[in-house]
């Protein structure tokens, strides 16, 4: 097979149907979101204007995203080359991943078509979102030049993909500063809310604890989808299932470090701030929850994982990272937030937020699908092997 | 020297080096104490007596549609409400304390900060405090991103979800249009207990301070939104513990703007420090790659230098064996010959001989 065939098969298979159903769904939700505005489809109030798809969408989604600029920094820039048959994949998704993150943002905003407005009509250099807005552009565009290599290969492109990878330290060096800014940034929304959001959650750390927090999150979503992207596309994978178990158990040693930081810096935020006695509340066992149950429990199994060579057990620590990270992204942006106010005034998603949240990740996930088929991801193209 | 707020404010929380409004002045050892003369309100909660009239005038003053429930149904305050896009202020009823204490109302709305937490947040800065105390909020260049909603303590912001193309942040403007002609904001001017005082802030506190002198017994001695969060333009009084009253006891005086202004300061050492600090891990790496490459190739040379050495060494061995070989053979064939030679000779004397 060639790389420029269409994959042969056929259309009605169940995921193209339940995909398809998904996607229709979403379709007509839309259309009632920008007809009849954001009351018809959401749970949005005036106590809580920013829901499902600010804490999931964008939120979460930019964290799990975070795989992208970590594997390309380890690999073009602390030369870690083992790890390079990873990268490719994990560009992808982390480009699809932000790419999303917009259009979630335009299902959220009230006028998506101002979106520029930053850019181009005032700045608002006070507010940390305008940094986040601004490094995301940047860090998309970014992104998708890195991507663009792929691109040039399945179309024979030669002098383009030349130019793009000669780029590729200076675009990698611009994706981790980008990154490291708007990953704490995106905590640092919730500096401003010290009313708000539960003293366990809220800390002046937080810009820190989201950026350390979403190196793991991209590291464990590297070691979970690299596993899922072998198993569906197995014929396309370059790389045999021993190798992509070594370099799994490769990552799960960064992530468990990775974790381990968190950690501290968390224990670090309560102790400081003396917060200890909230632990006792209602709200301390969810937040224990998630400490122990998601940092420092995959924090351990990681170890366990590299010391015993079990990768099984490192891509479950990895789905668990990933359900973690969710959870706190969740947490501080839903469950945390607003905790003090009466169970009438909480937010809880409406059916059709949760719908268009479905709807992004399923195009996400077949956007990826047809680029992986496609186009030379998960394995190098026979005419440019060995030119990176 | 006097500083604008605009300046003061750009200084304390300068977002990243890429961005070009106002200038960066060094701020850390000024304090902006607002603008002076600038307006306030006080709501004296041991005055008012729930009737809702400030609500009725509010709706009218700002042209939002009349009251749901008229203000003689005192059963709105069986719930809490808040603020929305269609009511900028509300009344809440709350307990006195001790049953036989009458209730006490609060009547809440934007509370006009001074330094506002949603004119800090806004990413296309909609927001502005003006030199008169309102904070005003410009619907042509707003977003929609509801950060300014979301950040409010007071929770006194609303958003018109219902409006699919031009939805706008609502919430009282403390009638800026009317202060502007020199009129009363409408809350102040429907109140028929005198529990909203208009005026100068400056003069409104002075008002508050007498109040609590007078009546010690009455008051709470403190006057909520002197300082809390910064000051505001609204402040009120009341005679049971503000934390009853759904407010922020015991709430720091440092203005929310500034608490996220300390982490945008870091950012524009990111952008300075990090290319060069990944540019020379990137170096190291490199470096480190390269040295290992040479030490490399040179242990090869070497390696193959001494094998070059130890072959020259075993061909010329070999060769100074071969002459020594070949010589022996020559010697020995000579000694054979020779020794043929004599034995032929012998033979030849013993045959004369023998003739």
């Amino acid at each position: 097979m060639t790389q420029l065939e269409r994959p042969a098969g056929r259309m009605l298979t169940p995921f193209n149907v339940i995909a398809g159903l998904i996607l229709a769904g979403g379709a007509v939700i839309a259309l009632i979101r920008f007809v009849c505005g954001l009351s018809a489809v959401t749970n949005l109030s005036h106590y809580n204007p920013w829901g499902l798809w600010i804490g999931f969408d964008v939120m979460t989604g930019v964290a799990l995203a975070a795989g992208g600029f970590v594997i390309s920094a380890a690999v073009y820039l602390f030369g870690l080359k083992e790890y390079h048959p990873i990268v490719r994949p994990a560009i992808l998704t982390a480009f699809l991943g932000y790419a999303l993150v917009v259009v979630g943002l335009l299902f959220d905003l009230g006028r998506p078509w101002r979106l520029p407005y930053p850019f181009i009509v005032r700045a608002g250099p006070t507010s940390a979102l305008f940094e986040v807005a601004l490094c995301v552009a940047l860090y998309l565009t970014t992104l998708f030049v890195e991507f663009t290599p792929a691109v040039f290969e399945w179309l024979g492109m030669r002098i383009w993909r030349k130019v793009v990878v000669s780029l590729t330290i200076a675009l990698t060096i611009f994706g981790v500063v980008l990154s490291t800014m708007h990953q704490s940034s995106l905590g640092a929304l919730y500096l401003v809310t010290p009313t708000k959001l539960h003293p366990l959650w809220y800390s002046p750390y937080i810009p820190v604890q989201f950026f350390v927090s979403a190196v793991a999150a991209g590291l464990s979503m590297v070691i979970f989808e690299s596993m899922l992207s072998h198993r569906a596309f197995s014929d396309r994978a370059e790389i045999s299932h021993e190798q992509l178990d070594g370099l799994t158990i490769g990552l799960s040693k960064g992530a468990a470090v990775v974790l381990a930081i968190y950690f501290a810096i968390k224990m670090l935020g309560i102790t400081l701030e003396d917060k200890w006695h909230h632990l006792t509340t209602p709200m301390g066992g969810w937040f224990l929850v998630e400490i122990l149950g998601f940092v420092l429990l995959p924090c351990i199994l990681f170890l366990i994982g590299y010391r015993e060579r079990k990768p099984g057990l490192i891509r479950f620590t990895a789905l668990v990272t990933v359900i973690g990270i969710i959870l706190n992204r969740l947490n501080v942006s839903l469950f945390a937030f607003n905790w003090d106010l009466p169970p009438e005034s909480r937010y809880v998603p409406h059916w059709m937020e949760i719908w268009i949240t479905v709807s992004i990740v399923t195009l996400g996930v077949v956007v990826f699908r047809w680029i992986v088929n496609r186009m030379p991801i998960l394995h190098e193209h026979p005419n440019f092997k060995g030119m990176h | 020297m006097t500083i604008s707020r605009r300046t003061f404010l750009g200084g304390v929380a300068t977002g990243a080096g890429l961005m070009l409004t106002g200038t960066a002045e060094a701020a850390g050892s000024k304090h902006f104490p607002g603008y002076p003369g600038r307006y306030g309100l006080l709501h004296d909660t041991t005055l008012c007596v729930g009737c809702r009239s400030c609500e009725a005038g509010c709706q009218e003053v700002n042209g939002l549609p009349p009251l749901e429930t008229p203000t003689e149904d005192k059963s709105v305050f069986d719930k809490k409400r808040g603020t929305t896009d269609k009511a900028f202020t509300v009344v809440n009823r709350y307990d006195g304390g001790d049953a036989d204490k009458p209730p006490v109302y609060r009547k809440q709305q934007c509370m006009h900060c001074n330094e506002p937490c949603c004119e800090s947040v806004c990413f296309v800065g909609a927001f502005t405090k003006t030199p008169e105390g309102p904070v005003l909020y410009d619907p042509s260049i707003c977003v929609g991103c509801r950060y300014c909603v979301m950040v409010c303590p007071y929770y006194a912001l609303g958003y018109e979800y219902d409006e699919p193309v031009t939805p706008r942040v609502m919430r009282c403007t403390m009638c800026y249009p009317r202060i502007k002609k020199g009129l009363n904001p409408g809350c102040a001017d429907a109140c028929p207990t005198g529990a909203i005082t208009f005026g100068k802030r400056e003069d409104l506190i002075k008002v508050a301070r007498e109040r609590i002198r007078k009546q010690p017994d009455r008051y709470i001695d403190h006057i909520y939104g002197e300082h809390e969060f910064g000051g505001a333009s609204w402040m009120v009084l009341a005679g049971v513990p503000f934390g009853q009253l759904d407010l922020h006891e015991g709430a720091t005086h440092t203005p929310i703007p500034e608490m996220g202004s300390g982490f945008l300061s870091v950012v524009p050492l990111i952008v300075s420090i990090y290319p060069g600090l990944l540019a020379g891990i990137y170096a190291f790496t490199k470096r480190k790659e390269k040295l290992a490459r040479l030490s490399k190739e040179a242990a090869v040379a070497e390696t193959l230098a001494a094998a070059e050495e130890e072959t020259k060494k075993k061909l010329a061995d070999a060769a100074k064996r071969a002459a020594k070989e070949k010589e022996s053979a020559i010697a020995s064939a000579v000694k054979k010959a020779l020794a043929e030679a004599r034995d032929a000779g012998g033979d030849e004397d013993s045959k004369e001989g023998a003739k």
